[in-house]
């Protein structure tokens, strides 16, 4: 493989346990481990994974105004957010598309975030520009950051930390995991319970060894972690959402808050505005497909009469579902769920439906 | 009497008098990860070497499957379309994908024996 790809602090562990490694985002990560997409999706859906996610950017900002200096360059509703708690949102382009989209969490003194690995140094110094001197971001490239998925992630983890078992979905704290200085978020990419932890690099392997000594623990790669969000609903950066897709566009409304939809002041608030009052021309919708053809990114989607009324964003078979499952843009007269559309696999017209997302139930933590 | 070839794609033709069956190896098999979809060519299709003649789809990714030799497509194996996953379980026996009637009985002399086959995966290591 490429010599100038990075690796994660756990690069030797995913040789050791067999990971089929694969170039991502500039680095070597897991794509899959001996048991399989299959095993490796299903596992997460039943007891827990273990995912190295290390390769995500992760960073502080810091300065008395840092809550007004981050909402001028994101939709989210950062005055609002309590310490201990983590937010959703997208950082935007004077258009109202997505440069990318990110966790925000209210850190009591600092704000932490978490950006897709791919954007990480274009976040940084968009970031470090947008702020203005009103605050300061660090980033901490000294940490790596694994995700415990699945129904048995919390009595994993809270074996080990029983402090957890009582966090709330979307939350935070600071909690020492035998002698590890780990930032816990109740949160995740997979629709199922579970944490991001957030650790000194250098502590890692040792802390995800001792994860999967737990018997109801497996390492999953990134084909997994990609079944399994795309059956949660949850958008890809650089699939479903782009710089040509506004927050509105992508059914993302709800992580804008009522008082950011009517003050507005982040870039492109006028076309998110405009779209919010208006209605748009396309939006984001989930496929159900009606045979066992898989549609996968960059599929038309077409009418009864041929004509093109979208594109598949995102697609593949879901695991947990037993069937095709996609996301992608129609245009807004078809977006109703149910409404029978033909997706374009191959130059065969297939059929398929409009459909609810998420595909497979989200089983978060409920307070 | 039958004989099996190999292609450097990893396609396998069984070949008795001037018929073929066609199939993926193991380390085809391996290389896709689980297949969840295949589709297969219509009967009476007529396939040149080397076209693409089937589609496998893993989780991941879908994948063309090539004619290792030039024939009209005389069976296909619903089983695999119906079962998807016997293609990693038995990739080199009981999933195979279709039979062709061989038109160009001379193409056979490209392709490998097992034991050149089994030599080629070894230089891929």
């Amino acid at each position: 493989m490429s010599p100038d790809l990075a690796h994660t602090p756990l690069h030797h562990l995913h040789l050791e346990l067999g990971a089929r490694m694969v170039p991502f985002a500039g680095y070597e990560m897991p794509v899959q481990y001996p048991s399989g997409i299959l095993a490796e999706h299903l596992h997460t859906r039943q007891a827990a994974g273990l995912f190295d996610v290390s390769h995500m950017g992760q960073a502080r900002i810091v300065g008395r105004d840092r809550v007004a200096a981050l909402e001028a360059l994101i939709p989210g509703d950062i005055q609002a957010l309590a310490a201990g708690r983590i937010r959703y949102s997208q950082l935007t382009n004077e258009q109202g598309g997505i440069k990318d989209d990110l966790m925000v969490t209210n850190a009591g003194d600092h704000l932490f975030l978490v950006v897709n690995a791919a954007c990480k140094t274009a976040d940084i110094a968009h970031i470090k520009a947008g702020l203005a001197g009103m605050a300061t971001i660090e980033v901490a490239a000294d940490r790596a950051l694994l995700a415990l998925q699945g129904p048995l992630a919390a009595t994993v983890l809270a074996r080990l930390a029983p402090e957890v078992a009582v966090m709330d979905f979307m939350t935070w704290r600071a909690v020492d995991i035998s002698g590890i200085a780990c930032l816990v978020s109740r949160s995740g990419y997979t629709g199922e319970d579970g944490f991001e932890i957030s650790l000194p690099d250098d502590r890692a392997e040792e802390f995800a060894r001792r994860l999967l000594a737990e018997p109801e623990v497996l390492p999953i790669g990134l084909g997994a972690r990609d079944s399994l969000r795309l059956e949660a609903g949850l958008c890809l950066f650089g699939a479903d959402i782009d710089e040509t897709t506004t927050p509105v566009e992508a059914a993302l409304t709800w992580s804008i808050s009522k008082r950011r939809r009517i003050e507005g002041g982040f870039p492109g608030a006028a076309v998110v505005q405009r779209q919010l009052a208006e209605g748009m021309t396309r939006k984001l919708v989930g496929f159900r497909s009606l045979d066992k053809a898989p549609a996968r990114a960059h599929t038309a989607v077409i009418d009864a009469a041929g004509q093109s009324i979208g594109l598949i964003t995102s697609g593949g078979f879901g695991p947990s579902v037993g069937a095709p499952v996609a996301m992608g843009y129609v245009t807004s007269a078809f977006a109703r769920s149910g409404t029978p559309v033909r997706l374009l696999v191959r130059g065969t017209p297939r059929d398929a439906v409009v459909a609810d997302l998420p595909f497979f139930p989200h089983r978060y933590r409920k307070s | 009497m039958s004989k099996t070839y190999f292609t450097k794609e990893h396609e396998w033709v069984t070949v008795s008098g001037d018929e073929g069956k066609v199939g993926i190896t193991d380390y085809a098999q391996h290389a896709l990860g689980d297949v969840v979809f295949v589709e297969l060519p219509d009967i009476g299709k007529k396939l040149a070497k080397g076209a693409e003649a089937a589609v496998v789809e893993s989780v991941k990714a879908a994948s063309d499957v090539f004619s290792p030799v030039t024939g009209e497509v005389l069976a296909v194996n619903a089983a695999i379309v119906d079962q998807p996953s016997l293609i990693n379980e038995s990739p080199e026996e009981g999933a195979w994908f279709f039979t062709v009637r061989l038109a160009a009985l001379d193409e056979i002399g490209e392709m490998m024996d097992r034991a050149a086959y089994d030599d080629f995966l070894k230089s891929l290591e």
